[in-house]
């Protein structure tokens, strides 16, 4: 055996457009998605859903379906009514915060259309299914409660009879009470100029590709789980907690996961059920959901009224942000479903520069499926609220919208800057990024070409709509995140194991599902030690092999996770510095290590390469006094503030003002994400990112009609863009290092999600200003389009 | 999810489906390209007893010449409609409709006939059978008969076909001389259309001779736009003068409203694309 | 039970199915060929996607007993028999055009028929030849890009029972 002593023929591997590593089995289907697995013995559940909004439970009979054939035991929720505990809410946003509790499995009462029943666990999933059809459940029907605002008022039906109200809490933030700006009521009562707008958040629904699945197997007094989760680590600890079996005793295994946008954030009832099902019969057990069942019970996202006043100089100086929301929970808190809203709260003053700032924000109940976290999570209905309502303030003013935002925003050279949310903005030059955009564009030939087509009254318009965004990623700094009472903290954990071979391990707690970590990962290592990216192999998603993490979320995983990644790459350079200086005879403060080899300094091609070094302590044969025989390293690493990546992206929209259509002629994104390790995976991210902001402004909405039900319940009627309904994006970038870790890099994850959505609602309402319009609710169906044009026509 | 439980029968000759279909009773259902049938399935809003697979009869399949028509057999799947030489030298309306139902997937195993036995109104294929006044070829235990398009289309997702009968061929006249356009308009690119609008337009010099309308998704059923019909015999290939006969196409209608629109806006939608289409086919 | 005769990636199988029992969980459950997924229940996403002589289908709208006699290339009959990339493949992995890889199978093989009809598409006709697949990661812009570049280097076209010709690199190694 002889240590490699292959060196990397390339230049840094940082920077560089890899194709990616885990291409490879994705794209021969030789994939080990949760579904794929088999085990032996292994049983299929299957769940019986409320078709009723809200109903007392007052029987159920699973008696027939227990006969059926190749059914194991069938269940009602009364069977685990003592051990099943609740699906857990993290994020208590206020002191008082009502949080009603969230069964798996409904004992008496349901609270949203497609809440589990009943189940039965059978040897095949279609005799599974067929047995659900033999369960009697009689419902006592309630009324539905479906309007946010009439949930609130005296006298609505209540969700949870237990509780005494609809609201869930009320979180506020105030600049002059917080210490970190004026007082909102003086910047109310100045005011020269005041614009208010409401819009409205529409509820989304992740629909990330693969639809969730659970498979769990008893092990002694504990349980192996594999789950289609993007958070396996928080996962294990809330099955832990819940569901009372030790921590030591839960393995939890996320394989390939496809896809998740926050939609896999979550603890979910199928997960609980599917365990304390497996328990009971003490079988492995398989649960995969359905599309339509995925519709309906995997978590919402986004539903929120706005509320928002903005007030202003009469040359347009802002000068106050006054924001009331209103955040539909749905029926019960999830994970981390209060917070979702509180996300964004300090984002609605975004790039600009408001002395006095306020938000309150409104948790109400309905009988809705959960919301919680999708793509972006509070930030994206930020930026919607404030880059909507300065195009209103612009037109109100006579101004350009993009002249009123260069007179507000925070100038390159004002960085770092610390906003009225008492954030402190790392770095960004939205002078540059925006520039860059309307040159892609070409933005003084678009607006000639608009002139002249308002002139001909062409009956297709042209609009031209922009988003000057930025966003907080790198969630999140323990620290803040306990100020805003989150129960767990913000840390990412990685290990580098050296070994014998000089090959590199690097276990990291962001488990991805399809963001590229192996890659990026294995770029960074490889830079960091010296060593070929080949060499370098990345394990996640497997508690038992990565046993610490916080998982993969809210744009965190590079700027947290790959930050951990580089701490413990330094330790081991560190220990093998030690050894290369007892190697070469040398003292370790004369040891110099670049390109992967300890060298005497001045003494050039003396070296012993990294590779050699760890082949030295595995052989362990002689190593400096008092060193173990191990190269490894541990780091884990907590940011103190978060990183504010930013952007322009601008759009050119064709609206036909007969059928009301309109279709995005040209899209352009400039962001500023900071450093980027592998640019074709940011690019990537850039692209769906927008794909899914896209899609919020002109496709998607989760539907539910006056008795409850979800009337977007399948794939027919959510709609979900496919390549024909997309445009070809133009993308590029400006770089300013984040100073918050030492890679300078933001986060990318979330950026044209939240982008996206407003560059396009504002080209649609520019292209139709002259006729009236100045608001269509999203998603801007050809319908919606044609009735504003005609309201506006009307007015 | 699956289907519940159901026989299964694929006879290979057209006697035998049709025995198949007599012997399994009203609760049988026949399975042609499937590709409505199979969600409807899954999703468990059917329980058929037998499904009787009628994808193996060759001889309902293809697309002939027969003198002053073309007859499309049912089981002709929409691929091969699309691409049929007949089919774009005489009835190019179909293979401009055919092009837009589904996806690829969805047009390798649909089929013509399969698509007018489904009747959804807002299907595209029947609207174009309607329109091209097609000819039903129908066979039952007591022999074959024909039916108008215009007979064949009750209701909702309801045709005149009894449950023991088998929808074999469609005719199609020839209408070489005619121009035709399909002007489809849906949400994205896999959606049902909100409104179609198929035209047929048969001018003499700067003037229509002859039009026909048909449109999708106003009602229960295919329609055909009398009212603009007649507006259009004789009228100028103006874009005014098509624009003031469209604004007859809700005649007649019952314009459904649901997620995907409202009946006022299907009305609109219905005038702009008939216009649209008219102008088009009279191009 | 019905007997089904089906040959898929090269393999003839015989087998005794419930009718009711889907081509796709035919595939996985039967054959274990599980790089084909099932995405929805209505024929929307097209992750199922197959191809059946040659022609794509998705695979949770047909019946494994409509397969009888026929034959059905899946994600795992593409590469060669030394494990070599098919030309669209290939291109994916080059381009980026995959990011969670949910879709991805259903998404080549709709390519691939694509580019069996036509082997030089612009980038709207390559948009309209994989509308009936969805993707939830990619915004689809690198697919796209993925499928010309396949095309220009002349993706064969995948016929039933034998192996698609050998692209030049593997996954990974660039």
């Amino acid at each position: 055996m002889t240590a490699t002593t292959e060196r990397p023929t390339e230049a840094a591997e940082i920077g560089r457009a890899r194709n990616r590593k885990e291409d490879a089995h994705l794209i021969t289907g030789r994939t080990t998605w949760t579904d794929n697995l088999t085990l032996p013995g292994l049983l299929h559940l299957a769940i019986l859903r409320s078709p009723m909004a809200h109903a007392r439970i007052t029987n159920v009979d699973v008696s027939e379906a227990a006969k059926r054939p190749g059914v194991i035991a069938a269940f009602s929720g009364q069977d685990f009514k003592d051990e099943q505990g609740t699906i857990p809410c993290a994020w208590p946003v206020t002191e008082d915060m009502v949080n009603p509790g969230h069964p798996s499995i409904a004992v008496d009462q349901v609270n949203h259309v497609g809440e589990a029943v009943a189940a039965v666990v059978a040897r095949s999933k279609a005799e599974a299914q067929d047995a659900l059809e033999a369960i009697d459940v009689d419902y006592e029907p309630l009324d539905p409660v479906l309007d946010m605002e009439a949930a609130l008022a005296d006298g609505a039906t209540l969700v949870h009879s237990h509780i005494d109200s609809n609201k869930s809490f009320t979180w506020t933030f105030e600049s002059g009470a917080a210490g970190t700006g004026a007082p909102i009521g003086d910047a109310l009562r100045d005011a020269e100029i005041t614009v208010h707008r409401r819009f409205r958040q529409q509820r989304l629904i992740p629909a990330f590709m693969e639809p969730r699945s659970t498979v769990v197997q008893p092990v002694g007094d504990g349980v192996t789980m594999w789950s289609a989760t993007q958070v396996p680590h928080i996962l294990r600890t809330m099955v832990a907690l819940s569901l009372s079996i030790p921590e030591h005793k839960v393995r939890v295994i996320a394989p390939d996961v496809g896809g998740g946008f926050g939609g896999k954030l979550q603890v979910t009832p199928e997960e609980f059920l599917t365990t304390l099902v497996a328990r009971r019969v003490g079988k492995p057990v398989k649960y995969t959901e359905s599309r339509s069942e995925s519709l309906l019970s995997a978590h919402h996202g986004r539903d929120q009224i706005q509320d928002i006043t903005l007030t202003m100089t009469r040359d347009g100086t802002f000068t106050g942000l006054d924001v009331h929301l209103f955040a539909d929970m749905g029926a019960y808190l999830r994970l981390v479903t209060p917070g979702v809203p509180i996300l964004g709260a300090f984002m609605y003053n975004a790039i600009y520069k408001i002395p006095a700032y306020r938000l309150v924000c409104d948790g109400v109940f309905t009988t809705k499926t959960p919301t919680d976290a999708y793509r972006g999570a509070g930030r994206p209905e930020a930026t919607f609220a404030i880059e909507r309502i300065i195009d209103e303030a612009a037109a109100e003013l006579g101004l350009d919208p993009m002249e009123l935002r260069r007179k507000n925003w925070i100038k390159h050279d004002e960085f770092p800057f610390t906003t009225v949310c008492g954030l402190t903005y790392d770095s960004g030059n939205y002078e540059a990024a925006t520039d860059r955009a309307l040159e892609l564009i070409g933005w003084d030939a678009l607006h000639a070409e608009q002139a002249e087509r308002r002139e001909r009254k062409d009956p297709v318009q042209l609009g031209l709509g922009i988003s000057t965004y930025t966003e907080m990623c790198g969630l999140a700094p323990s620290r803040i995140l306990g100020a805003l009472l989150y129960a767990a903290g913000g840390w990412e954990h990685a290990s580098i194991r050296m070994l014998a071979t000089g090959k590199v391990e690097v276990v990291t707690g962001s488990s991805a599902h399809g963001q590229g970590h192996e890659t990026a990962w294995s770029q960074i290592v490889a830079d960091q030690l010296g060593v070929p990216f080949d060499d370098v192999e990345v394990i996640h998603g497997d508690t038992q092999s990565s046993p610490k993490g916080m998982d993969t979320y809210g744009s965190r995983s590079l700027s947290v996770g790959g930050t951990a990644v580089v701490l413990a790459a330094g330790k081991v350079i560190e220990k093998a510095r030690r050894v290369a200086a007892h190697m070469l005879e040398a003292s370790e403060e004369d040891i110099e290590f670049a390109d992967g080899t300890f060298s005497v300094r001045g003494a050039p091609g003396t070296g012993k390469t990294i590779q050699e070094v760890a082949f030295n302590v595995f052989a362990a044969h002689d190593l400096p006094e008092g060193m173990e025989a191990s190269l490894d390293a541990d780091a884990t690493f907590d940011p103190d503030t978060f990183s504010f990546p930013h952007g322009t992206h601008l759009c050119a929209v064709d609206v036909d003002t007969e059928t009301g259509r309109a279709t995005i002629r040209k899209y352009v994104g400039v962001d500023d994400v900071g450093q980027v390790i592998n640019p074709l995976i940011v690019e990537g991210q850039v692209h769906g990112g927008v794909a899914q902001g896209i899609a919020q402004a002109l496709y998607e909405e989760a539907v539910y009609d006056a008795d409850g039900n979800l009337t977007t319940g399948t794939l027919v009627d959510y709609l979900v863009p496919s390549a024909m309904d997309l445009p070809t994006f133009v993308t590029d970038r400006t770089v300013s290092p984040s100073t918050t870790n030492p890679l300078g890099v933001k986060g990318v994850g979330e950026a044209g999600t939240i982008a996206s959505t407003p560059a396009v609602v504002n080209a649609i309402i520019d292209a139709l200003r002259p006729l009236g319009v100045s608001e269509v609710p999203m998603p801007c169906t050809p319908e919606r389009v044609w009735r504003a044009i005609q309201e506006g026509g009307a007015r | 999810m699956i289907p519940a439980a159901f026989d299964y029968v694929r006879p290979s000759t057209v006697d035998e489906a049709l025995s198949a279909l007599s012997e399994a009773g009203e609760d049988a259902k026949v399975l042609a390209g499937g590709q409505s049938l199979l969600p409807v399935l899954r999703m468990r809003l059917a329980y058929p007893s037998t499904l009787i697979d009628v994808s193996r009869l060759d001889e309902l399949r293809g697309v002939r010449d027969d003198g002053d028509a073309i007859v499309i057999g049912a089981m002709t799947t929409h691929d091969e409609v699309l691409h049929d030489p007949l089919v774009a030298r005489h009835a190019p309306l179909i293979a401009q409709a055919a092009a837009t139902v589904g996806d690829r997937q969805v047009r390798h195993l649909g089929t013509f006939g399969g698509s007018l036995s489904h009747a959804d109104p807002a299907g595209d294929l029947p609207t174009i059978a309607l329109t091209l006044d097609a000819t039903l070829n129908v066979q039952g235990p007591s022999g074959s008969r024909s039916v108008a398009a215009s007979d064949f289309f009750v209701d909702y997702l309801t045709t005149t076909l009894a449950p023991d009968e088998l929808l074999t061929s469609v005719r199609i006249p020839k209408l070489d001389g005619w121009g035709t356009h399909y002007e489809k308009f849906n949400l994205v690119a896999q959606s049902w259309a909100i409104v179609g609008v198929a035209a047929m337009v048969r001018r003499s010099n700067g003037s229509i001779v002859e039009a026909r309308v048909g449109l999708t998704n106003m009602g229960t059923t295919p329609l055909r736009a009398r009212g603009v019909e007649q507006a259009l015999a004789g009228a100028s290939v103006s874009a005014d003068a098509v624009r003031a006969a469209a604004e007859h196409v809700a005649e007649g209608t019952h314009a459904p409203s649901d997620l995907s629109g409202q009946a006022d806006y299907r009305e609109h939608l219905a005038a702009v694309l008939t216009r649209r289409a008219v102008l088009a086919a009279a191009g | 039970m019905t007997q089904v005769g089906v040959t898929v990636d090269g393999v003839a199988y015989r087998d005794d199915v419930e009718p009711r029992m889907l081509l796709v969980h035919y595939l996985r459950e039967r054959l274990g060929k599980v790089g084909t997924v099932v995405g929805c229940d209505t024929g929307n996403c097209g992750a199922c996607t197959v191809l059946l002589d040659g022609r794509s289908v998705k695979s949770c709208s047909m019946l494994a007993v409509q397969a009888d006699g026929r034959e059905v290339t899946t994600i795992e009959g593409l590469a060669g028999p030394d494990g070599s990339l098919h030309p669209v493949q290939q291109a994916f992995h080059e381009n980026h055009a995959l990011q969670c890889g949910f879709c991805t199978p259903g998404m080549i093989m709709a390519a691939c028929d694509l580019l069996r009809e036509n082997p030089d598409p612009s980038d709207a006709e390559v948009r309209e030849g994989i509308e009936g697949n969805l993707c939830r990661c990619t915004g689809y812009q690198n697919i796209v890009r993925a499928v010309r570049a396949a095309a220009e280097r002349g993706a064969p076209t995948v016929s039933p029972g034998t192996s698609a010709s050998p692209a030049t690199t593997t996954a990974g190694a660039s």
